[in-house]
């Protein structure tokens, strides 16, 4: 469903993404790990055109997607969940999800998929009309997810999801996650640093180093010791 | 006592007219983050394209709805020419473009209508103290105000709007236009500008005609936040009632003097305005 070949992006003379090439097919999930600094961030903003590559092609579903602006990208159907949610403080936990789905042309559906974002994160329900600066952490990354869930995308980038969270936040996000796909076949692109809960829920991975794909593998493959040495900078 | 119904009244009149520019520094505020100095050269044009409209052909209301409409238009112009080039150049940059615009359309409005005087009427008789022009300007601002609101609040164009000024990458990352929501900040802002001008210049219009109003109106901007529309509207009122008291008991040479001075208090103990909520973000 995306596929990527050879995407450099550079800030100045830093090359974040140096030559990546990876594919996400349809209906799976995929994990991208790496360290801090790795590239993994760079990688899902040049994606959803946040940042626009310097060579290399972006395909989503078969349709060219680099350089595209991220309103554009984002109506196309493929939500990105930034870095720590970007659920915005200002507006109401309503009017985020609202949000997501403004772009949509069947507003009938809208009310429908409140109501199962609802289901999915029952903490939400409750707090509806609370202001989203309000929310905890925890809250905050299912608002995130339920606000790109709104727009009904057919593939969804996820950065850090478990940034911040304890370990049984992250292990109900993680098990959203499993049953999306399960249940709609959603396709999920997953950027982690918190490998062990992505590569439980992924069905392959790939490691960042420096910005390159230093490892290709499926994830029941891919070992603890082979982490370590990407992590810790030995290849 | 008579002396102070005259200046309530009179006060809550011009109050309008600073709540209505001051309304519409906040609409630019908040979709561009940047305090606008051009906003009274747009009103200000706006307002002279009324003069020429009404003057050729003899209708007043056909010049207003020219000069609303040509603000809109001229909002837009400004954004796409004006002020997005110089947001390269970061927020000081956009402020002193937005000023220097100031500047260059006072010098062309007098280049094109010269700095004569002009006379520009009111849109009803203004004699008395409840003359139907001093109800007009409260009950248009209001109204205005009120719209404004309502859009803000209550439509998926208003929720738009606001997402893309508070975090404009994420909601563009949830498909929001955020160029265009800029842009239509930008002409809602000139528009209501446009009816802040045609409300504060009768009976004369000469090119620094709103520089006066500026000062008072940037005044309500400040005491009632930036970002806060219905605490700058409360304060434009607030503002043109104090100010009609200072001139009406201590004398009309005080009235800049006392604006400067709320600005300074204000800006100094309350940075984010009387009804602020803080600046929570600024990434």
């Amino acid at each position: 469903m995306l596929e990527l070949s050879t995407v450099v992006t550079t800030y100045g003379a830093v090359r974040a993404v140096d030559g990546v090439s990876l594919s996400a097919p349809a209906g799976a999930l995929t994990a991208v790990l790496g360290a801090n600094g790795a590239g993994k961030t760079s990688l899902l903003r040049t994606i959803s055109g946040l940042v626009a590559p310097r060579s290399g092609s972006i395909r989503f579903d078969d349709t060219e997607i680099a350089g595209v602006a991220p309103d554009r990208v984002a109506r196309m159907g493929l939500g990105h969940v930034p870095e720590h949610g970007g659920v915005i403080t200002e507006l109401t936990v309503r009017e985020n999800l609202r949000l997501g789905a403004l772009h949509r042309r069947d507003k009938a559906d809208r009310a429908v998929a409140l109501g199962e974002v609802l289901d999915l994160f029952p903490p939400l329900a409750s707090r509806l009309s609370a202001q989203a600066s309000t929310l905890s952490g925890g809250e905050r990354q299912m608002l995130a997810i339920g606000r790109a869930l709104m727009g009904r995308p057919r593939m969804l980038l996820l950065d850090e999801p478990s940034l911040g969270l304890a370990p049984m936040v992250t292990a109900q996000i993680m098990r959203v996650l499993r049953n999306l796909r399960a249940d709609r076949g959603l396709t999920v692109l997953l950027v982690e640093q918190n490998a062990r809960s992505a590569l439980s829920v992924a069905e392959h991975a790939y490691v960042l180093a420096l910005g390159r794909v230093v490892v290709d593998a499926p994830a029941h493959a891919i070992t603890a010791e082979a982490l370590h040495d990407v992590y810790l900078g030995a290849r | 006592m008579n002396q102070f119904l005259t200046l309530t009244v009179g006060g809550i009149a011009s109050g309008a007219v600073y709540a209505a520019l001051g309304l519409s520094l906040v609409i630019i505020f908040r979709a561009t983050r940047v305090v606008n100095f051009a906003q009274p050269a747009l009103a200000l044009l706006s307002t002279y394209l009324a003069f020429t409209v009404s003057q050729a052909t003899g209708s007043y209301w056909l010049g207003f709805l020219v000069a609303i409409v040509g603000g809109a238009v001229l909002g837009a112009a400004s954004d796409r020419l004006l002020i997005r080039p110089a947001r390269a150049h970061g927020e000081l940059g956009s402020v002193i473009v937005t000023l220097g615009f100031l500047l260059v359309a006072q010098a062309v409005s007098g280049m094109i209508w010269t700095s004569e005087p002009r006379s520009f009427g009111y849109a009803f008789d203004f004699r008395g103290l409840f003359s139907a022009a001093n109800v007009f300007a409260v009950v248009a601002v209001l109204v205005t105000a009120g719209a404004v609101l309502l859009l803000f609040k209550a439509t998926p164009l208003g929720l738009r709007m606001r997402a893309a000024a508070f975090a404009p990458e994420a909601a563009s990352l949830v498909g929001v236009r955020v160029g265009l929501m800029v842009t239509v900040g930008a002409m809602l802002a000139a528009a209501v500008g446009a009816l802040a001008g045609l409300l504060a210049v009768p009976p004369l219009l000469y090119p620094t005609v709103l520089d006066g109003i500026f000062v008072y109106a940037l005044t309500a901007a400040v005491v009632g936040g930036l970002d806060n529309p219905i605490g700058t509207v409360v304060a434009g009122f607030t503002v043109g009632i104090g100010l009609s008291y200072v001139s009406g008991y201590l004398g009309p040479e005080l009235v800049t003097l006392a604006s400067l001075a709320v600005l300074v208090l204000v800006l100094s103990l309350r940075p984010n305005g009387l009804f602020g909520r803080g600046l929570a973000r600024r990434v």
